[in-house]
């Protein structure tokens, strides 16, 4: 079956079964490999994408749901690495092992996208469904922080 | 932890006498699996039931045993309170902020009921929620999925309080009785209630079951189950030989 889906502002016609979990299109069809597969149950965050803005956990998101309309991955969030979340995300260390940190900053992007200035109980709130294992958490609520310009 | 307080169940009561009887009246959490007394139906003698297990319905005629109208309305409400009291169903009406899932115990990963009901920015119920089951991942999914809104709560309710809020347009979602009926009959987020995928349990009965219970109980008036005093509830408790 054949879809139409814009990824990353490049429209694709893509040739596979629409059950397909979009997490398994962007990473072995189109070689999107930023996109991690972490538990494969939307349980820890790591897959995570932006359908038309909003946050999907493309692990267990058919391609189907995204024919027709615009999907953003980590690749595809600033041209050249230098979106807020990101500089800030380099400025306070954030990424340990780095596994998580896409799904992270796409969930953060989204936040901020729709809340400029979150509280850190916002903050908190968003990113619940975002683990990781070395615990920085508090590195991650300072860089949301700072892209946000609550802190200096 | 409100939350963890665990839904009210309607289910038949094994008498003394071998034979089933409904628990028409409970006014709170905490247990209505307790036979019907003349304080909640207003019935004036016992009326005996087929016995049916946990995971069935009884059919609406079966309530022709009630020759008052009134008294079949409310033992008809019972029943199908049984489906809305059921974990599958009543884990998305939650009383506070974070729906519930299994048994009744707080949905995890953490979320929120959100502004509208689907959750908050990042964690949207159709984040991870699609409009079908994933066999694979276990994750439940129907269209439209969300959690009732605050005013439809239904955890902590027993079949009279959860029956005065059905027939509330403030607390039903504005709608007409007749419109209830086509929603528990038609509705594809209820129907989820039937086939929750993985190893959940399914709601008793069928779809098609409730909303004749529904509508049977509609048909009688739509009495509510009456509020059973403290009182009662502790000599209707002593009678209760519990499954």
């Amino acid at each position: 079956m054949s879809l139409r889906v814009t990824i990353n502002g490049k429209q694709q016609q893509l040739e596979v079964d629409p059950d397909m979990p979009l997490l398994w299109v962007l990473r072995d069809v189109l070689g999107l490999t930023g996109t991690k597969y972490g538990c494969g149950q939307a349980l820890c965050g790591a897959c995570t994408v932006h359908i038309d803005g909003q946050v999907v956990r493309s692990c267990c998101a058919p391609v189907r749901r995204a024919e027709g309309k615009s999907v953003t991955t980590i690749e595809g969030l600033s041209p050249d690495g230098d979106h807020p979340l990101q500089r800030a995300w380099i400025e306070h260390a954030v990424p340990q092992c780095g596994y998580c940190q896409a799904g992270q900053i796409m969930t953060a992007a989204a936040l901020l996208a729709k809340k400029p200035k979150p509280s850190d109980s916002e903050i908190d709130q968003s990113l619940a469904g975002n683990l990781r294992r070395c615990g920085t958490y508090t590195r991650i609520r300072a860089a949301i922080r700072k892209a946000a310009g609550i802190d200096g | 932890m409100r939350h963890r307080s665990s839904a009210p169940q309607a289910k038949p009561t094994r008498l003394a006498s071998g034979g089933l009887a409904l628990a028409l009246g409970a006014s709170s959490a905490g247990g209505c699996q307790r036979p019907p007394s003349a304080s909640a139906t207003g019935a004036s003698a016992r009326v005996e039931l087929p016995a049916v297990s946990d995971g069935e319905l009884r059919s609406p005629d079966v309530f022709s045993v009630y020759a008052d109208e009134a008294e079949r309305s409310r033992a008809l409400f019972v029943e199908a309170s049984r489906v809305m009291l059921h974990p599958r169903c009543v884990n998305c009406h939650p009383n506070g902020d974070v729906p519930l899932q299994h048994a009744g115990r707080p949905h995890d990963p953490p979320v929120l009921r959100g502004p509208e009901d689907k959750g908050v920015v990042g964690m949207e119920c159709t984040s991870c929620h699609q409009d079908r089951n994933l066999e694979l991942s276990r994750v439940p999914g129907a269209p439209g999925w969300h959690v009732a809104p605050l005013s439809m709560a239904w955890v902590g309710k027993g079949p009279d309080g959860l029956c005065e809020q059905l027939k509330d347009p403030a607390r039903n979602g504005n709608k007409t009785l007749e419109q209830i009926v086509e929603h528990s009959r038609h509705d594809a987020l209820v129907a989820w209630g039937w086939a929750p995928g993985s190893n959940r349990e399914p709601a008793p009965g069928s779809q098609p079951e409730f909303g004749a219970l529904v509508a049977a109980w509609l048909e009688t008036g739509a009495k509510c189950p009456l509020p059973v005093e403290p009182s009662s509830k502790q000599t209707d408790s002593k009678q209760t030989d519990q499954p």
